[in-house]
């Protein structure tokens, strides 16, 4: 067991232990809890899942990940018995699986497979109403269900009387999680959901999808075989070997600093560092204070800041703080400061890219340093290859509470 | 009279009247329209005795293949043996059958109904099975995971999705058993194969060619509605190319 009990803040977990129940729409996220759980295939003498321990708080996305034939799937399907478990049990909020009626169960647990399996002799509509169907809905509840189910997943209502034959594959997959939120379930199992998509369409579907977790902070099990994958929409990751061993289990940013072992080091991938650079936004570490100058000033008024400053060039910012551009370190001098800078600051990174996109820019502009600015364009600070390399070498998995700048 | 060969005794002089008085009958030609006009009624009860025949083995011949394929479906294994059973049954040269069933159901038209009936299992069978098997598996993997029984998923899902190789399969049991009805009168079934009979004991032949005629346009008439009852029981096959 890897678990490192990670205090990082995530989503809020309000008063789980109140939506136990099943009435009433106020349950939101399930915790789930893996005990010993085993799965071994009659006929077979190895487990396809060993003796797996997890827990998944409410309203994180967990990501079981591995190579082919490690038993994610499994894992995941034992959830809601549509693989029945061996030996051990899964509890979901406390309360055992094996203790509840499969088909049952299976109605409050949101479900989307890779290959969608919407139905194609129902319309879109009658796709999403399939469980609110089975659960006795009434009708107009139903349909006020779906068409907010339309909107939430950017389908648009005038889809809901298509067939899935007339829709475009990244529109099937909206549909098709349409249709696993249509009772609001506290839970919800996702089996290489965006994995038949092309690259275009599964970034904007994993990003919608992020966004949409966001709203409905759902508890997760995201199943792919896709690390890349995983270290983007995995609040935690439970990284598999082969036979159904949990080889780690952790948060993206520890599976990427401090692998468990060299199964893992593998599987992750030898671009690690820049991993978890695409994982850290230039407001999570601590920028350069850039000596900055404005035009007209004096040398006793910026000759302290050149002196404390972390880089010998000064940068020269307008009235409201917005980067005009750089002046060479000597060229001030004790004189007053020019109002036209010597080169212009380029490249200029945004405060809302991450280390990553950051790095990407420096090395494609063939500089050391560069100017980060808020959202509004005032200058934030200063990224230098030298940060990045100073944060990647720290190496501790925890960089954004030793580094976070106020 | 003249040129005309009556071969057995069944064939009263009262078939030859021809009041349009064309002497298209004295020449022999091959079609005598006015004959046909003259002698309309007399195709009216084999006719009904043929829709009869043909409704009944399909209906039935439906009833239980439909059963057996679900069976079959559920149960994989009684897929062989219920394939190998209905394609015995359809091999079998009705006119065999028949004599086969006569210790038992007699001559008459309960006797034509079961061969016919036992003929268009095959087809049925086959058909509804393939049907169900090519329900994608994805369609089933989610109706599971999202709750559905198996009975729900049987009816809501996979009959539905079955429908147009199930009506495939009705389209051509249908049609064949149109024709294979006109056998029926070998067992003394009735039908419009009586016509046909008495038209290959003569040289006249504008009977055989009304008798035939009727048959071809009930299976096209059949073949049609349950094209259109197809199209407008699956309307997402329609809507997707």
């Amino acid at each position: 067991m890897t678990d490192t009990g990670d205090s990082e803040p995530l989503q809020a977990d309000p008063g789980r232990e109140d939506d136990r129940g099943r009435s009433g729409n106020e349950r939101r996220a399930s915790t789930v809890t893996y005990s010993e759980a085993t799965k071994r295939y009659p006929g077979s003498d190895t487990d396809a899942v060993h003796e797996l321990d997890l827990k998944i708080p409410a309203g994180e996305i967990c990501v079981l990940v591995g190579p082919s034939g490690c038993g994610k799937t499994t894992a995941m399907r034992m959830v809601n018995r549509t693989v029945e478990i061996t030996s051990g049990d899964i509890e979901i909020d406390g309360a055992s699986v094996l203790d509840r009626d499969p088909a049952e169960l299976r109605r409050e647990i949101g479900y989307v497979i890779q290959q969608i399996g919407l139905f194609p002799h129902r319309t879109v509509a009658e796709n999403i109403a399939t469980v609110p169907g089975l659960l006795g809905w009434e009708k107009d509840r139903t349909y006020a269900r779906v068409r907010e189910l339309l909107r939430l997943t950017g389908l648009g209502e005038d889809l809901g009387d298509r067939y899935p034959g007339q829709l475009s594959g990244g529109q099937q997959q909206r549909v098709g999680v349409a249709r696993a939120l249509a009772v609001d379930p506290p839970l919800m199992l996702m089996d290489e959901p965006f994995g038949a998509i092309d690259p275009i369409n599964r970034t904007r579907l994993q990003n919608e999808f992020l966004r949409l977790q966001a709203t409905i902070g759902k508890t997760v099990l995201f199943v792919t075989h896709d690390i890349d994958e995983a270290i983007k929409m995995g609040d935690r990751i439970a990284v598999l070997r082969e036979g159904g061993r949990l080889a780690q289990y952790s948060t993206p940013l520890e599976l990427l600093a401090k692998p468990a072992d060299d199964f893992v080091r593998d599987f992750v991938g030898s671009d690690r560092p820049l991993k978890r650079l695409s994982l850290i936004p230039m407001a999570g570490i601590s920028l350069w204070q850039a000596p900055v100058v404005r035009a007209g000033e004096t040398a006793d008024s910026y000759r302290s800041r050149l002196e404390s400053a972390d880089l010998p060039y000064p940068l020269l910012v307008d009235g409201e703080d917005r980067v005009l551009g750089w002046l060479e370190p000597d060229a001030l001098d004790g004189a007053p400061v020019p109002s036209v800078p010597a080169s212009p600051a380029d490249p200029v990174i945004e405060i809302d890219s991450t280390l990553r996109d950051g790095l990407s820019q420096l090395l494609e502009s063939g500089v050391q340093f560069a100017p980060v600015i808020e959202s509004d364009g005032r200058l934030a600070g200063v990224l230098s290859i030298e940060i990045i390399s100073e944060f990647l070498s720290t190496g501790d998995g925890s960089p954004l509470q030793d580094t976070v700048s106020p | 009279m003249t040129g005309i060969v009556v071969a057995t005794g069944q064939v009263s002089e009262d078939f030859f009247r021809d009041r349009s008085g064309g002497g298209c009958i004295e020449e022999n030609r091959l079609f005598c329209p006015g004959w046909v006009i003259e002698n309309a009624d007399r195709y009216l009860g084999p006719t009904l005795e043929h829709l009869l025949l043909v409704g009944s083995a399909v209906i039935v011949g439906f009833g239980l293949a439909f059963w057996l394929a679900v069976l079959a479906h559920r149960h994989r294994w009684l897929s062989s043996p219920f394939l190998a059973a209905t394609g015995i049954l359809y091999t079998i040269p009705s006119i065999s059958f028949f004599f086969l069933l006569l210790p038992l159901t007699g001559r008459g038209m309960l006797t034509a109904i079961i061969a016919l009936t036992a003929f268009s299992l095959q087809i049925i069978f086959r058909n509804v099975a393939t049907g169900l098997r090519n329900v994608p598996d994805s369609v089933r993997t989610a109706a599971v995971g999202m709750g559905l029984t198996g009975r729900q998923i049987l009816w809501r899902i996979e009959i539905p999705l079955a429908l147009p190789e199930i009506i495939a399969g009705l389209r051509i049991a249908t049609v064949s058993t149109v024709a294979l009805a006109t056998l029926a009168v070998f067992a003394n079934g009735g039908g419009l194969g009586g016509e046909i009979i008495v038209g290959s004991n003569i040289t006249f032949k504008t009977g055989i060619i009304v008798a035939g005629s009727i048959a071809i346009v009930m299976a096209i008439a059949f073949d049609g509605l349950l094209l259109v009852a197809g199209k407008i029981l699956s309307p997402w096959k329609r809507a997707t190319p």
